[in-house]
């Protein structure tokens, strides 16, 4: 699953950064049939999860609510030069990873 | 913008082969401009465009070797944003040989014929993504696809094909595209037809698609049958529709409703 993340390569302690992410998935709602009439699966992104230096401060719960290709943008404070870790699993089971570093000064 | 419009102008007025303009260059549209705010400002996001996801992979498939040769695209074009700048502007295009290609062809006859690898399927994410990596290069370049010589055939058998009435409900492109352009149809605006954005990601689909996709899906709308992907047809039509847009700035990835 390809997936686009940003966020600021620096930043002052105690600032608010704003994150995005942008993953690649169908989103498929479990509503939609096939071309021959066969009901398709549900396979949503359930969730989406950002770590900062191992601490958990942003979770998102997603449904077939939401979109294909979902777009998350959330903020979070600068605290110390390290990393955010995101880890996304769908109803299948797929997971998915990407890490970013960040440097407090 | 409006240079580069201007510029075009200039260039196609001194061209020998001066048909006239169904809609006025002054007056041309790309679908962005019948998009809502939220979506144009979606597009003109070069993070959260979903487009650029497809863009992202066509740049790692631009450099992966492939077929016999163990070549990829970058061994013979090098770097695409200097090679690739304005080439999809030129699309669709008659090569060598004399075939009319459009841009996934012209990806596909490289694929066989230097990399000696298997075509990819039209609308498979592969081609998409390389397509969309390639059409990117030429970001904000007017189009201008030529009509001459071998292409004029091509050219008049497509503006017959955007003209001739079809299906059950007996409308050509022109009825909606040129007649009645900016009007209402239900809920939607009634655009110009371009095709600068392609491929698209398309909200209705919820993914990239090809400029066939969309002609597939407008003769759908109009109840007409669906020719096959790659058909001649649509060809010269794509030639027709990149005429009727020279100007028209490429915006690919473009985002549509």
């Amino acid at each position: 699953m390809a997936a686009r993340i940003q966020l600021p390569a620096s930043a002052k302690r105690g600032e608010i950064v704003e994150v995005k992410v942008l993953i690649q998935h169908p989103m498929e709602t479990g509503y939609r049939h096939d071309d021959v009439g066969h009901l398709i699966k549900r396979n949503v992104i359930n969730v989406l999860s950002c770590r900062y230096n191992g601490v958990e401060v942003f979770r998102a719960d997603l449904s077939s609510g939401i979109a294909a290709n979902p777009y998350v943008q959330f903020y979070t404070v600068a605290d110390k030069s390290g990393e955010l870790e995101f880890y996304w699993i769908d109803d299948e089971g797929m997971q998915g990873s990407e890490k970013q570093p960040i440097q407090v000064t | 913008m409006s240079r580069a419009l201007a510029l075009a102008a200039a260039v196609l007025a001194s061209s020998a082969f001066a048909q006239q303009r169904a809609i006025p260059l002054s007056e041309l549209k790309s679908g962005s401009a019948f998009l809502g705010a939220d979506l144009r400002s979606l597009q003109n996001d070069d993070f959260a465009n979903p487009g650029l996801l497809w863009v992202e992979r066509g740049e790692k498939l631009w450099s992966e070797p492939a077929g016999k040769t163990k070549q990829s695209c970058a061994s013979c074009h090098q770097d695409a944003k200097a090679s690739m700048r304005g080439v999809a502007a030129s699309y669709p295009k008659v090569d060598a040989r004399g075939k009319l290609m459009n841009l996934e062809g012209r990806i596909n006859a490289c694929r066989v014929e230097r990399q000696g690898a298997e075509p990819f399927k039209y609308e498979s994410e592969e081609l998409l993504a390389i397509t969309a990596y390639v059409a990117r290069q030429s970001k904000g370049i007017p189009i201008a696809a030529s009509i001459d010589g071998l292409a004029k055939a091509h050219f008049e058998a497509g503006e017959a094909a955007y003209r001739l009435r079809r299906g059950q409900m007996n409308l050509s492109c022109a009825h909606c595209h040129e007649a009645n352009w900016g009007k209402r149809l239900l809920s939607e605006t009634v655009s110009q037809g371009q095709p600068n954005g392609y491929p698209v990601y398309r909200m209705e689909w919820q993914t990239l698609g090809s400029l066939e996709r969309r002609l597939r899906a407008c003769l759908s709308g109009i109840r007409a049958e669906m020719l096959p992907y790659g058909s001649p047809e649509y060809l010269d039509l794509e030639l027709y529709l990149a005429w009727r847009a020279r100007g028209l700035p490429v915006e690919t990835p473009g985002v549509r409703r």
